[in-house]
């Protein structure tokens, strides 16, 4: 039972806030907030999502510089509020179109509508935004998208690809377009997050894909979709130890370790062609997440190396090599790289006729910092850093520093190669042909070199 | 607060912060009341927006309450919706004013559209009010019969917030009963899960007081009611589906065939995407399972994929939520988990919560196969630029090496901690170090060689410090240097803030002296001078201690500083087994995010539907003592004591796990011989302990069998338990451990609940032999009563009181010793037993009556010590 639901600005003014049960002081969301925001200062801690104080359970989830936050005095499931609060940011942005604080100051009284129906007096009744647009009657403010910065996973189409109409993924599932008629299409986003640890020899340690397939559906009257994935496709890997990949290498099949299905996924033909089919409701939902350790390429080598070059002073060489086909561009990329803390300044040197570079030096937590706008495949990019110390650094100045991690976003590729062979639409008539994208993006979750 | 964005830019004035801005919302709403122009309802969204906005930052618009209600006459239902919020927010402060509403409400609750009719019925139950229940009962009656779903699921929830306001009304009205017809025939499945929940929250409260309803309760986990909504369960949502799961995790099937068409038939929604319907049916499966071992082992291998999935997919506090579960499992059974420790990985990425959980994971899940690698990992975090998860790592190494696998790397890998020469990481290891040597004491000549090279000016943390002072004391003879660095260490003694430093230090540098007495006798005398003259207490009495007993004879004090040492077998485990087990039972819930069960952190009245945990509290804790306690408050009591010992160790997690509670070589035991003495004085009821336990205890918490050198003269004790240097020394450190916590002894207070339940077994407890003895009378002559000859004479009668009186007299050799015992300080005797302040006057009465007369010589220091007597009590094992 939920006692009451608020959204916080990350300045901590509430945006939202019902009370369902009315067990809670009403003073809770400024407690909640100076709470989270002292958590433990010195240690620089962030609170954990879930913490009781005086007897109350808040729960929070932050969702695009928003603060989601639910209370209660019972111990209910603590997965049970997180996957609502998430699921409520997510039934709201299907809603707005884009969620922000700015739509959501526009758009409060539609969030009220919203949240009237989506729990009563702490129970949850549905958080399906299908369900929901028939109790829904007030009429989004549609927010600029353009004028925005890119928010959430599927944003990342907005840039770089022409292909893609941008204004697809920030819109509301109940605005109309402009020109009056809803257009019909269905995205499909197969989104991979890709973990890799290399050792300081350059060898890969750990390496994980977690992959999730996110469908958003703008067709009216909902007709029956079959998605196909590859055929070899096989889950599980029964028997075999996880991490043994000398037996997984060859043959090219995709193996999943595991995969779990949206709801309205009917898997009755899964096995026998690997074809899922289901009704896509309203909004955005994921059709199927996986996760996948069998071994993969990963798509950046990345060398790091530090010297000392004379007393006081270190010279640190970054090297990346984008191990991917050159008609494949990965952008947004960023280099982290923690120095000694002895550091106190850097000069960086780029290569001759670098583009799209951004070097930093982050003295608060003494890091260098590397952006670059896009790698194309097959590239190569160095970085040399002079790091100069306060003091005589330690024996071992490769202790000091490190681990290189790197953050990127590669569209039009996937790490598992797990493809959907086609996307099939129940027709209506010969002349229905909505439009269908299928689209694909891997992003670092943690890519991480140790020196 | 600021107000909403778009308001500041709309209303062009003032921040609408005061008086004016709701003044001037009240005028304007008032003109618009009477209106029927076109374009009104328009304007009239605005000003309800505004209010809403208002009402929203915290800016009370009460004073609008009736301007609101005249404007709602309209059919423009988004008005209608935000008019109901605005009521239904302060209907509860306006009660008079409410009733402008009900009618129109009760009207709306006729309309032909039955979204209106839904949205009025949970308006009119929403307000909150007790005076218009009246009103309530007859729309909540049609409303539950109505043939739109939507106005069903609405009445479902309105007469659990009718119960809410007034019970007897609602259970008057029958509208339980009719609430239970809805749940098995309705063909809604929304409306079947709201009336679940609906009734179980009332039957659950009406529990208390009426027997029908705990009937009623009962009958939700009979067969036919779990199989009806086991076969729908495809129908309802996945939220819906989790209160079902969670009534069928309560159902105990009548075999194991049921049980198998349990699983067989949920087993699909091991694959939802929605992490709490997973959860849900993970606790199913293993509550359904927990008789049968084997079976129960492959539901573990079972869930291990989804979960780990689950960990994987989802926003940050999505897998933390389930990434404690998984801790929950993988703590339960880490053999079972022993092959993914690389899913255990830290990511750079991860907030220092989810690091924190994996490092626990890892060092749970290391065996011999994969010992080496987690270690190699750890030591890489150890680097990590993130102080704190870098200590945790250190700590985690030294915990498996504990674990006794391949030690012999792990210890090579602590002495390269050494020297990393970063503070922090040499501070941990330099307490996982002394550890180890406890342990192991066969690597002290590896150890010590790296540990001689550590200045002790790169050591400045107190734990740190007093570890490496340990070591130079316990291993001086190994340590060229030692006495020369104790010596520099003493001759900054002002400077050392910490007495836990001051008190090692006194202690290190007697050892020291016993084995290299040239070189230690003036750092020794300096030593003991700086300790007298310093103004900690406890610092004082062990300077004074050692002085005196180095006085009396120097070979007790040898035995004092240097007894023959046992290996520390087993560090104790930091959370008993019945809390764990509590824990479990309360799967998928918050007991499981905050690792402890949910009566610490739950109001009684809070716990929710179904929660048993009550009935197994009080099984656990039900003590059969003779006090006149109520059962009902000793369960709070003891209660109490849980908490308040969990919770210390929620705040002192980070300090504890390093081993800061085995700072002080020996206090373990001392801890021991206080969770004897404690629930004795807390229960009044004195437990006859039978010897094992004692020994028991003692074990497990490393000390060992006694080792006494020499079989006690008086043989008035056969079982004692301690050798005389142990007890004394066991007192030096009482208040070092009563002035930090300790990772040791919820065994504390599970002696209590099981310890005393079992011995009291209807005989006449000694303690109240003891106390119907005719008092001894009192007169002016002080030598005339010998308490120690009284003790010693009538030992065999009164076994275990005198034991205590064993433990208690010797506390007047130091005043500060008393003190603390008796000082509400004192009553916190370690972080999992803290005695009610109430007993206090208990416990003073059984040393009152014990000593009999006051002491004549208060004055401080100069207690019983002063007499030869007492050194010999000291020295003669008693």
């Amino acid at each position: 039972m939920i006692s009451q639901f608020f959204v916080l600005s990350l300045r901590g003014d509430n945006i939202v806030f019902r009370d369902y049960r009315g067990d809670v002081p009403k003073g809770s969301a400024e407690i909640f907030f100076r709470k989270v925001k002292f958590w433990k200062e010195d240690e620089e801690e962030e609170a954990p999502p879930v913490f009781n104080l005086d007897g109350v359970n808040y729960f929070h989830v932050k969702v695009a510089g928003l603060l989601f936050v639910a209370t209660t005095r019972v111990n209910m499931s603590p997965s049970l509020v997180l996957e609502l609060l998430q699921r409520i940011a997510r039934v709201i942005k299907d809603y707005l179109g884009v969620l922000n604080e700015d739509s959501l100051r526009k758009n409060f009284v539609l969030v009220y509508e919203l949240l009237d129906e989506v729990i009563d007096f702490g129970y949850v009744q549905t958080t399906s935004t299908e369900v929901l647009k028939s109790y829904i009657f007030n009429e989004p403010i549609v927010v600029d998208a353009a004028r925005l910065p890119p928010l959430g996973p599927a944003s990342m189409f907005m840039q770089g690809t022409k292909r893609m109409p941008g204004t697809a993924v920030t819109k509301s599932v109940v605005a109309n377009e402009p020109g009056g008629r809803k257009r019909e299409e269905i995205f499909v986003d197969i989104i991979e997050k890709i973990s890799v640890t290399f050792s300081s020899s350059g060898y890969i340690l750990t390496s994980e894909i977690d992959g999730t397939i996110q469908m958003k559906s703008y067709l009216t009257g909902n007709p029956e979709i079959r998605l196909a994935l590859n055929e070899d496709l096989s889950i599980g890997r029964d028997g075999r130890s996880i991490y043994d990949y000398s037996s997984s290498s060859g043959g090219g099949m995709v193996i999943l370790d595991d995969c779990n299905f949206h709801e309205s996924v009917h898997l009755d033909s899964f096995d026998i062609d690997r074809t899922l089919t289901l009704v896509p409701p309203d909004g955005e939902f994921p059709v199927m997440n996986y996760r996948m350790t069998q071994e993969f390429k990963p798509p950046f080598r990345i060398n790091a190396l530090i010297e000392e070059a004379g007393p006081f002073r270190a010279e640190v060489i970054l090297k990346i090599r984008a191990d991917f086909s050159s008609n494949i561009t990965a952008n947004t990329i960023l280099v982290q790289l923690p120095v000694p803390t002895y550091t106190n300044r850097v000069s960086f040197e780029l290569e001759p006729g670098a583009v799209g570079n951004t070097t930093d030096f982050r003295e608060a937590n003494k890091r260098i910092e590397w952006g670059l706008k896009k790698i194309v495949g097959g590239s190569e990019h160095t970085l040399r850093a002079k790091l100069t110390f306060s003091q005589e650094p330690h024996a071992n100045i490769m202790k000091e520093a490190g681990p290189v991690s790197m953050t990127f976003t590669i569209p039009m590729y996937n790490a598992s190669r797990l493809q959907v062979r086609y996307l099939q639409i129940a027709k209506k008539s010969k002349t229905y042909n909505p439009y269908r994208w299928v689209r694909y993006v891997t992003q670092a979750n943690s890519y991480v070199a140790r020196i | 607060m600021a107000p909403p964005a778009q308001f500041q830019r709309s209303t062009s004035s003032s921040q609408p912060s005061g008086k004016g801005e709701v003044s001037d919302l009240k005028m304007q709403l008032r003109q618009l009341a009477g209106s029927r122009a076109q374009g009104t309802d328009d304007s009239k969204r605005e000003l309800f927006k505004k209010a809403i906005s208002f009402m929203t930052v915290g800016i009370d618009v009460s004073s609008l309450f009736s301007e609101m209600v005249m404007c709602s006459a309209t059919s423009d239902i988004v008005l209608k919706k935000m008019c109901y919020l605005y009521v239904g927010n302060y209907a509860k402060g306006n009660p008079d004013l409410s009733l402008l509403t009900i009618n129109f409400l009760q009207k709306d609750c006729r309309d032909e559209d039955p979204m209106i009719r839904g949205l009025a019925l949970r308006s009119l139950c929403s307000l909150r009010v007790a005076n218009l229940v009246e009103y309530l009962v007859g729309p909540l009656g049609s409303g539950l019969k109505d043939n739109n779903c939507y106005v069903r699921t609405v009445a479902a929830i309105g007469v659990l917030k009718l119960y809410h306001i007034s019970p007897s009304t609602c259970v008057d009205a029958d509208f339980p009963s009719v609430l239970k017809t809805l749940m098995l025939k309705d063909p809604d499945a929304q409306v079947v899960a709201n009336c679940l929940s609906a009734l179980q929250e009332i039957w659950s409260l009406e529990a208390g007081t009426s027997e029908e309803a705990s009937r009623e309760r009962e009958a939700f986990l009979s067969k036919p009611v779990i199989y009806y909504f086991l076969n729908r369960i495809k129908e309802f949502s996945e939220w819906a589906q989790c209160i079902v799961l969670d009534l069928v995790a309560k159902y105990i099937p009548s075999d194991n065939n049921e049980i198998f068409d349990i699983m067989n038939l949920l087993e699909d929604r091991l694959q939802h995407a929605n992490g709490a319907v997973v959860l849900a049916t993970i606790k199913v499966f293993l509550h359904l399972t927990l008789s049968m071992t084997d079976v129960h082992q492959q539901v573990y291998e079972r869930i291990k994929a989804p979960l780990l999935t689950l960990v994987s997919s989802g926003s940050q506090e999505q897998s933390y939520a389930v990434l404690s579960h998984l801790h929950l499992l993988v703590m339960r059974a880490p053999m079972l988990f022993s092959s993914d420790y690389k899913h255990f990985y830290c990511q750079y990425n991860e907030p220092s919560y989810v690091k924190k959980l994996k490092l626990e994971m890892l060092t749970a899940v290391a065996n011999e196969s994969n010992t080496y690698e987690i270690v190699t990992e750890l030591c890489e975090y150890a680097a990590n630029v993130d102080v704190p998860i870098a200590r945790e790592s250190i700590r985690a190494v030294g915990k498996i090496a504990l674990q006794q696998y391949d030690i012999n790397a792990i210890v090579d890998r602590l002495l390269q901690f050494l020297e990393m020469e970063k503070d922090y990481v040499t501070a941990e290891t330099l307490v996982l170090v002394k550890d180890l040597l406890r342990k192991y004491p066969q690597w002290s000549h590896d150890c010590i060689a790296v540990v001689g090279n550590i200045s002790s000016k790169n050591v400045q943390e107190p734990k740190a410090k007093a570890a490496l002072i340990w070591m130079l004391g316990e291993y001086s003879q190994d340590m060229i240097d030692a006495p020369y660095i104790l010596e520099s260490l003493i001759d900054n003694w002002d400077d050392e803030h910490s007495a836990e430093v001051r008190l090692h230090l006194l202690t290190s540098v007697l050892k020291c002296f016993f084995k290299r007495p040239p070189e230690t006798q003036k750092a020794l005398g300096a030593a003991l001078a700086a300790g007298l003259a310093d103004s900690h207490q406890d610092v004082h009495d062990r300077a004074l201690l050692y002085y005196r007993v180095l006085q009396y004879n120097v070979s007790v004090a040898e035995c004092l500083v240097n007894p023959p040492k046992q290996a520390v077998s087993v560090f104790a485990d930091t959370q008993n087994s019945e809390i764990k087990d509590r824990i479990f039972d309360e799967f998928n819930s918050l007991s499981v995010i905050y690792q402890k069960p949910s009566y610490m952190f739950t109001d009684k009245e809070h716990q929710g539907p179904f929660e048993f945990s009550e009935e197994l509290g009080s099984l656990s804790v039900g003590i059969e003592s003779a006090d006149n306690v109520s059962p009902a408050q000793r369960v709070e009591a003891s209660d109490n004591d849980l908490l308040l010992s969990t919770s210390e160790k929620e705040e002192s997690r980070g300090p504890s796990s390093n081993g800061s509670a085995y700072s002080a070589p020996v206090y373990d035991g001392l801890t021991a011989s206080q969770t004897q003495l404690e629930p004795a004085f807390q229960n009044q009821a004195l437990p006859v302990y039978s010897p094992q336990d004692g020994l028991a205890i003692d074990d497990l918490l490393g000390l060992g069998p006694p080792a006494a050198p020499a079989p006690p003269p008086l043989k008035l004790n056969a079982r004692t338990v301690l050798d005389p240097s142990t007890f004394q020394r066991k007192w030096g450190q009482l208040s070092v451990s009563l002035s930090q916590e300790c990772s040791i002894s919820p065994q504390g207070t599970e002696f209590t609940a099981s310890e005393i339940a079992e011995v009291d077994n209807g005989s006449k407890l000694q303690l109240d032999v003891y106390l119907d003895e005719p008092k001894t009378p009192f007169n002016d002559d002080i030598n005339g009563f010998d308490v120690l000859s009284f003790w010693r004479s009538n030992w065999t009668r009164f076994l275990d009181v005198a034991r205590m009186a064993h433990d208690v007299l010797a506390i007047p050799v130091s005043t500060v010793a008393s003190k603390s015992s008796f000082s509400a300080g004192g009553h916190v005797i370690d972080k999992y037993l803290t005695e009610p302040v109430d007993d206090a006057n208990d416990m003073a009465d059984v040393v009152k009556h014990v000593l009999l007369m006051p002491k004549p010589n208060s004055e401080r220091g100069c207690g019983p010590i002063g007499t030869p007597q007492a050194s010999s009590w000291a020295g003669s094992n008693l």
